[in-house]
């Protein structure tokens, strides 16, 4: 059997992770206790700056997308841009991490886990088969597994972990077997000579494939937290870390998203009537389900897990559109939307160190007041996330809307703008309660004195509203990077 | 230089409000230097009238590409009648300002940077001549409203800011849609020089908005709340300049961009603006308190500049951009004075007011003063935008300018009445015998209203030959 050739630049960034990885764990051993936290915080950042890096470079020296590794693998802009987003991402929650209260013993492992975790997602992303789809799934999926479990003295934190484990699993093995039966009818496993094959073969209308499709869809909708099999995210989200929560909720989206899209229209463009409408028809009921199930909650987490599912619909309008457009605004729309969520756990995050509890729309109170530059920042994020102008939250949906009204699904603008009406209500609601609850009802910190002070994670935070509103102004340079990353799509 | 002057009045403000916000003044600089900036941007608005070129068509006009791959561009610029939209805007806002400079609010940093915030994006708005540039405006007006009315209201603000965002963004994101649906169709988002549409879907979808927006019935739920529960120069600004963002819609947006189906609906629009005049005319007249009657006149007045507006021609048009002009400064005075009357007695209901006229004489005089425009009396400015408006409805139907005459003599019944009200009859139960007359520094912030609109009473064509459409 021949050995095929590795190109090592185009794993670079997987690999930059998975060193630093290594070394995070080798720290949190040889390294004196007391630096640890400090010691594998920095090794993990440094690992997401060089996937970033070698992430751009990947981007700039890919003018034509090509596949390498004996075609497992692919080398192109589509997937350099999702890494760039992943790694951005990343590096922001070692930030939102540093401070979290987790016990000093794991944390060493904490850091490298996250940074294996962002090695699987740069991996994934690039899949070009079907083995390395679920290769990548699988290898961020566990680290999750491990990671949302971490903080083993809250049984929230157990909970999360182990119902993380089972649906996650479950989705996994739904994807797998979709995989063996798209493997059965068109004998290939990578994704264009698959596409090959259903043509010459004339598998159209093949039950077995058609089967294939519809669970490949189904297990990537796990991941992607798209109603109906969104069912395990606000239970995670709220047990989980806040910092992992708010990586999970950016980029393990991000990933499922961007690699939903590469498989639907590198694979299966001629099942595209079919598989357009199943997507169209998961994205209504993911924007319905996450807005009013959202409208309901008190907690803020578990409100930002279903507003989190609702996003998922409106970015699978832009797979739905099915066109050069769509995967431009899919693109676009994750830049200013991993931001914000990132930020807005962050913010939670900050509150929940502050109180010690959990954190809900009553005890939230005043927090505008009280710590200004946060409460600028959450008002930024819920702004980008209800799609207002003055946030790249706007010019996102509005690109996709543009991208579905081209392909004429003018029927689903129309369902993301009540989706957008409705969601209005419980992000304004953080507002309300940040800013304009009478005194008598605010709920004051139990301990007294001001609040903790930490640098790293405002820091993160403010960056996060950088991004958002940046992403507003500058719309021009990054959609150029969006369009030349879709342009090597075969739509 | 002109060029940049569109955007020099839009920048200014925003820039303001940040440098407001953002440093640490103390609280009397904080509101001086607000007030100082919105001063300037009356001087802004001054220099542009100077050089702007009445006979040009579009002028001032700057383009700058915003997103090339959908057409989206940067493009803002000024026709004769936006000018002097912009124009009452800042004027009206500056007396805000200086409204709450003098009665002093709580976190004024946020306060005035908000307001001055909202200064920039109602002039977006009136200057925006690209679709996206014009939504992001209009959402942009939203936000600071939303904090000023939910942080600084009155005890009923949270229900009112609900109440407000819903209706509003519900008709802005059909709107949204709208937009987009035209954009992609055509190509351009731009305003001045798109196709026309003959689409009469996504007409809708615009005309929902600037219902909503100005409000015309039966979209206006929102109004009454939002007009009482918002501080008086929040209302002001409301009333008085947001709602113009809906005139500014219909006229540059709906009837330039969709003529087809703006004459194929005509009859609908003026049947809604028909049903609000006579009935926002109503419950003006039967409205309990101060603020209820000039909110009510309020949806009554934009129900009659949508006449004018959808009268299709220039004559109602010019009649309507006159009367936006005119409302806005009535309205912005009315509720600055009933802020006033409030702040002295602590109410606003005409059950516990009255006999404040005696010994109060600057308060009478200014009151009547702006009570009587406001009913149109002949030779007042808002005699003059009405005539032009029945006028120009007049030949469309006879009927719609019967409808707006009965709405006239009701417009003169409930300003009669709230004069009489708070004025006359017997002193109320709420009215202390030491409360003072109209301050100095309220007079100076109220009288530049009235006088701006004597002005224009006493010369209304200084705004309609120069409007150039």
């Amino acid at each position: 059997m021949d050995t095929p050739t590795v190109d090592w630049f185009a794993l670079s960034p997987s690999l930059a992770l998975l060193a630093a990885s290594g070394l995070a764990l080798l720290g949190a051993v040889l390294v004196p206790r007391g630096a640890v936290r400090a010691f594998s915080a920095v090794v993990c950042a440094l690992g997401f700056v060089g996937a970033g890096v070698a992430a751009g470079l990947l981007y700039w020296k890919s003018p034509e997308a090509t596949l390498e590794v004996a075609d497992a693998i692919s080398r192109d802009r589509f997937g350099a841009l999702a890494q760039l987003i992943v790694a951005g991402a990343g590096f922001l929650a070692v930030g939102i991490s540093y401070g979290q209260r987790t016990r000093e013993d794991h944390v060493g492992e904490y850091f490298a886990l996250l940074a294996a975790c962002g090695g699987g997602m740069a991996f994934l992303v690039q899949a070009a088969n079907l083995m390395t789809l679920f290769l990548g799934l699988e290898w961020f999926s566990i680290c999750l597994y491990i990671l949302c479990a971490i903080e083993i003295d809250r049984v929230s934190s157990l909970e999360a972990g182990l119902k993380y484990l089972i649906v996650g699993s479950f989705g996994s093995a739904v994807l797998l077997f979709g995989s063996a039966l798209v493997y059965g009818a068109t004998g290939a496993l990578e994704f264009s000579a698959i596409a090959a094959a259903i043509d010459e073969q004339g598998l159209v209308n093949d039950g077995l494939v058609l089967a294939g499709l519809a669970m490949l869809i189904a297990g990537l909708g796990f991941k992607a937290s798209a109603a109906p099999f969104h069912m395990w995210t606000p239970d995670v989200y709220e047990g989980a870390p806040t910092p992992i929560t708010a990586f999970m909720s950016a980029a393990t989206k991000a990933v499922a998203l961007v690699l939903t899209m590469r498989v639907l229209v590198t694979a299966f463009p001629a099942e595209d009537d079919l598989w357009t409408i199943a997507v169209a028809v998961i994205a209504c009921v993911s924007l319905a389900w996450g807005n009013i199930a959202a409208l309901v909650q008190r907690n803020l987490k578990r409100m930002l897990a279903y507003s989190s599912v609702s996003h998922a619909g409106f970015m699978l309008i832009a797979v739905a559109a099915d066109n050069e457009l769509g995967a431009k605004a899919l693109l676009f729309y994750l830049i200013p939307y991993s931001a914000a969520s990132l930020g807005a756990f962050g913010v939670i995050a900050a509150r929940e160190r502050e109180l010690g509890q959990r954190v809900t729309l009553e005890n939230i109170g005043g927090m505008g007041w009280e710590r200004p530059v946060l409460g600028v920042s959450m008002w930024v994020f819920m702004l980008a996330f209800a799609g207002l102008p003055l946030t790249g939250g706007f010019v996102g949906k509005f690109y996709v809307f543009a991208a579905a009204w081209e392909s004429g699904w003018w029927w689903l603008v129309v369902a993301g703008v009540i989706a957008t009406a409705i969601s209005l209500y419980y992000y304004l609601a953080v507002i309300r309660s940040m800013y304009m609850r009478m005194p008598a009802e605010l709920q004051l910190a139990p301990a007294g004195g001001s609040p903790p002070r930490e640098a790293l994670l405002s820091t993160s935070v403010v960056a996060c509203m950088a991004v958002t509103v940046g992403s507003f102004f500058a719309v021009q340079p990054l959609i150029d990077l969006a369009e030349k990353a879709a342009a090597q799509l075969p739509l | 230089m002109n060029e940049w002057l569109t955007t020099a009045l839009i920048v200014f403000p925003l820039a303001a409000a940040l440098v407001v916000w953002i440093l640490p003044w103390s609280n009397q600089a904080a509101g001086s230097l607000a007030l100082l900036a919105a001063l300037v941007e009356v001087g802004i608005w001054i220099n542009a009238l100077i050089r702007f070129d009445f006979d040009g068509g579009l002028e001032l006009q700057q383009q700058r590409e915003w997103f090339g791959d959908l057409g989206v561009s940067y493009h803002v610029g000024l026709y004769g009648w936006s000018l002097w939209l912009v124009g009452m805007s800042v004027v009206v806002l500056a007396s805000a300002i200086a409204y709450a400079y003098w009665t002093g609010r709580d976190n004024p940093r946020a306060y005035f940077g908000l307001m001055l915030f909202l200064t920039g994006a109602v002039v977006g708005v009136f200057s925006s001549q690209d679709l996206l540039v014009f939504y992001v405006f209009f959402e942009a007006m939203l936000i600071p409203l939303y904090v000023l009315v939910g942080v600084w209201g009155g005890p009923g603000r949270l229900g009112a800011t609900i109440k407000f965002v819903i209706y509003t963004m519900a008709g802005s994101l059909l709107m949204l849609a709208a937009i987009v649906g035209y954009g992609i169709e055509h190509g351009t988002f731009d305003i001045a020089e798109g196709p026309t549409s003959g689409n009469h879907w996504i007409f809708l979808g615009f005309v929902i908005a600037f219902a909503v927006k100005a409000p015309l019935f039966p979209l206006h739920g929102w109004l009454p709340d939002a007009y009482r529960e918002s501080s008086a120069e929040v209302s002001a600004v409301l009333s008085g300049v947001v709602s113009k963002a809906a005139g500014f819609g219909f006229l540059a947006i709906a009837i330039r961009l969709f003529p087809e189906p703006a004459d194929d609906l005509q009859p609908l629009v003026l049947g809604l603006a028909t049903a609000g005049l006579i009935y926002g005319s109503f419950l003006a007249f039967r409205a309990p308190d101060v603020r209820g009657v000039i909110a009510y006149s309020s949806l009554a007045q934009m129900s009659l500049i949508t006449i004018g507006l959808f009268a299709l021609d220039d004559l109602g048009s010019s009649g309507a951009v006159l009367h936006m002009v005119n409302h806005g400064l009535i309205s912005a005075a009315l509720f600055l004075l009933a802020g006033a009357v409030e702040r002295r007695t602590a109410t606003g209901d005409f059950a516990r007011l009255g006999g404040m006229a005696r010994g109060r004489p600057a308060l009478a005089t200014v009151l009547m003063a702006t009570g009587i425009i406001a009913l149109a009396v002949p030779g007042s400015s808002a005699f003059a935008g009405e005539f032009l408006i029945l006028a120009g409805i007049f030949d469309d139907g006879w009927g719609w300018a019967v409808a707006g005459a009965i709405a006239i003599v009701l417009a003169a019944m409930y300003m009669l009445r709230m004069i009489s009200g708070v004025l006359h009859q017997d002193v109320g139960p709420a009215v202390p015998e030491e409360a003072l007359d109209l301050r100095p520094a309220e007079l100076a912030v109220i009288v530049p209203l009235v006088a701006c609109l004597l002005v224009l009473s006493a010369w209304p064509a200084a705004i309609t030959e120069r409007l150039s459409f």
